[in-house]
């Protein structure tokens, strides 16, 4: 019987999987711990359309006439500064969370189409320093496996200070996925639960944050950009104390940006969706007079050149990808359905990173599994994607008239509802209202 | 003979550009008037002696150098260290040591929070003090206190061992005193040999992780 064509009705407030929640947490007595972003519907960037040129713009011509890609990260104090040929980079994600066939993969992916990767907590392993064209080092509360080395070794450094998917939350390896060199580039015994610090443990608030990051450029003697990554939450003010606090490129991660080990209560409760952060981090950096001079990337939840090309005109230098650079490796690949559903879940649907039992070989530690992924194969679908992602967003550019990605603007932009106008701050659909403009 | 540089005519920029880049082993520094990052990121054999109070982070990620500040050391002192000896001969700030994965710090005078936090291999002797939260997930290494500890020493201890000579203010979560072995006795000699302390490791009592929060579980609710 299918219930609601027997006149059943499922409850809004109590729908399957609250229901399902409840009953999870009555039999078992701990809280749901899982990967993935935010799953809830957000405003996001989809809420958004293009003005292609018509009468009053001119556009250009496809396949024919240049829109270029480049994007320079980090101009403001480095010696260094980061160039590359597209602005979506690859987030930060840790080998520890993902197999050292998976950050393998993203190096080569990334270092395929010039653009960068990022380490995560428990430092930096050999391999992605290898096949990592462009490779950010983060440097994170826990410093598991900080070494100055590294630093020296990076072409950029990201001082973390939370994520999107849980700001103002640490982490948690669980310990199924602490394997012995794990464990060592951590300093940690073998299968334990690894706590990740969320605070940082030798500096507190933004007048701190200016001596670390003076550190940071003495050690590395003035060469690399220094990158400061925030969860979006209040925004505008932690960009200005970014900026003022010697950021060369502000990272601002949004609610829908991925976790390999979070709460679910902390994923989808916490934070603020990408498209509300991003007009705030640009209004900061515009008050300060520095947009464009201290570098904006935005991630969380973008997941195609049209994601990007907004995110863009909304003000962005450049966008991260994570969930959609694993998607692209094979994560949630229909080939693994069956195996997903004797873990519980099914393709589409998995998020157990946390697990350690990923069929896909990415988000697992595991020997066995983690040989299912071929780096080489990986970081070929990897670059693929990237460059599908550019080609779409310099296909928007360029019915927008605009020879670079960056010239996007937001006067590109229209949104479909209100809240995303008034989030976004550009005018709904057929109207010149942005909600709470000049308020 | 040292070579020697007065920060009150060049900047800190310029000692650390010399002390990363130059074959000189021996070094003086005149006028830190409380500067950061005083001869951070060295990865050399240097000796370098610091006459003054230093600001933030001297010394921060030091490989190998042996670098004494003589006066006072704020924040972070000896931070991420890997390896080498950094010694204090007054008072450390906050988080001294923070998250460093080796050598040896030594503070002849007293600690304040945080000391050693996050320690991944360092050994520290204090001569006098420590504040609250010191050795706080600490993962290896010695944390040695001449003197007291404050509040929630050790808490959420990984496999860092503590000695304190002292009173303990309290333990922190998951953190105990354990049974001073011969073992244990001999390797705090030698700490102490290293850090030139005259005191009797008998005075001593050894606190370690009781290794109850190593993994997460709903009856510890009230331990979060």
């Amino acid at each position: 019987m299918e219930p609601a064509t027997h006149g059943l009705r499922e409850s809004a407030t109590f729908d399957r999987a609250t229901i399902h929640a409840i009953q999870r947490a009555a039999e078992t007595g701990v809280y749901d711990i899982r990967g993935w972003g935010a799953k809830r519907k957000l405003p996001h960037f989809d809420d958004l359309l293009l003005l292609g040129a018509s009468m009053s713009r001119y556009p250009l011509e496809g396949y024919r006439e240049r829109c270029d890609t480049d994007v320079v990260l980090g101009t403001r104090h480095a010696k260094h500064p980061l160039r590359l040929a597209t602005p979506v980079t690859i987030a930060g994600m840790s080998f520890g969370a993902l197999s050292a066939q998976a950050k393998e993969a993203l190096g080569r992916g990334a270092g395929e189409v010039g653009t960068s990767t990022t380490t995560g907590d428990g430092g930096m392993t050999p391999e992605e320093r290898g096949h990592s064209k462009h490779l950010v080092h983060q440097y994170l509360p826990s410093r598991y496996g900080m070494n100055p080395d590294d630093l020296r070794a990076a072409d950029a450094i990201e001082i973390v200070l939370g994520q999107g998917a849980k700001p103002g939350g640490g982490g948690m390896l669980l310990g199924q996925k602490i394997t012995e060199r794990v464990a060592g580039m951590r300093t940690l015994p073998v299968g334990i639960d690894q706590r990740s610090a969320c605070r940082h443990p030798d500096w507190t608030g933004p007048d701190d944050l200016a001596i670390k990051i003076l550190e940071l450029r003495e050690i590395t003697d003035w060469e690399k950009p220094i990158y400061v990554k925030v969860g979006a939450t209040r925004t505008y003010y932690d960009v200005k104390l970014a900026v003022h606090a010697g950021a060369d490129v502000v990272v601002v991660d949004g609610m829908q940006g991925g976790t390999a080990a979070t709460q679910d209560v902390f994923i989808e409760h916490v934070g603020i969706p990408t498209l509300a952060a991003l007009p705030q981090a640009v209004q900061a950096l515009q008050e300060l007079g520095v947009h464009r001079e201290v570098q904006l990337i935005v991630s969380g939840g973008i997941r195609s050149g049209a994601d990007m090309a907004k995110a863009l005109a909304l003000g962005a230098d450049a966008v991260a990808i994570g969930t959609a650079a694993l998607i692209a490796l094979g994560d949630n690949h229909p080939k693994y359905d069956a195996e997903y559903r004797e873990l519980g879940s099914a393709a589409g649907y998995f998020d157990d990173y946390q697990d350690g039992r990923d069929p896909a070989g990415i988000s697992t530690q595991d020997a066995e599994l983690s040989a299912r992924l071929d780096p080489a194969e990986g970081g070929r679908r990897l670059a693929n994607f990237l460059r599908v992602m550019t080609m779409e967003a310099q296909t928007l550019a360029r019915a927008c008239g605009k020879s670079h990605l960056l010239h996007l603007e937001p006067e590109d932009l229209v949104a479909l509802t209100i809240e995303s106008a008034a989030m976004a701050r550009v005018p709904l659909a057929g109207t010149h209202w942005i909600p709470g403009a000049g308020l | 003979m040292a070579t020697l540089i007065d920060l009150a005519e060049s900047p800190v920029r310029e000692l650390n550009q010399a002390l990363h880049s130059t074959a000189a082993t021996s070094w003086r520094v005149l006028n830190p008037r409380g500067a950061h990052a005083v001869a951070c990121g060295i990865r050399e054999d240097h000796t370098v002696d610091v006459e003054g109070h230093v600001g933030y982070y001297c010394a921060g990620m030091n490989q190998h150098a042996t670098v004494t500040v003589h006066g006072n050391a704020g924040t972070g002192v000896a931070e991420n260290m890997m390896s080498g000896t950094v010694r204090v001969r007054g008072n450390a700030s906050q988080s001294a040591g923070a998250t460093a994965h080796g050598g040896l710090l030594v503070i002849d005078g007293d600690a304040s929070a945080r000391c050693g936090i996050s320690m991944k291999g360092v050994d520290i002797v204090v001569g006098g003090g420590v504040g609250h939260m010191s050795a706080f997930m600490g993962q290896a290494g010695r944390l040695v206190v001449c003197g007291d500890a404050g509040d929630a020493l050790g808490d959420s201890l990984y496999e860092a061992r503590i000695y304190v000579r002292g009173t303990v203010k309290s333990l922190g979560a998951d953190c105990v005193e354990k049974e001073m072995r011969a073992e244990h006795l001999a390797e705090l000699a030698e700490l102490l040999k290293a850090a030139e302390r005259e005191e009797d490791p008998a005075d001593f009592r050894r606190y370690g992780s009781a290794r109850q929060l190593y993994h997460f579980k709903v009856a510890n609710m009230t331990s979060y």
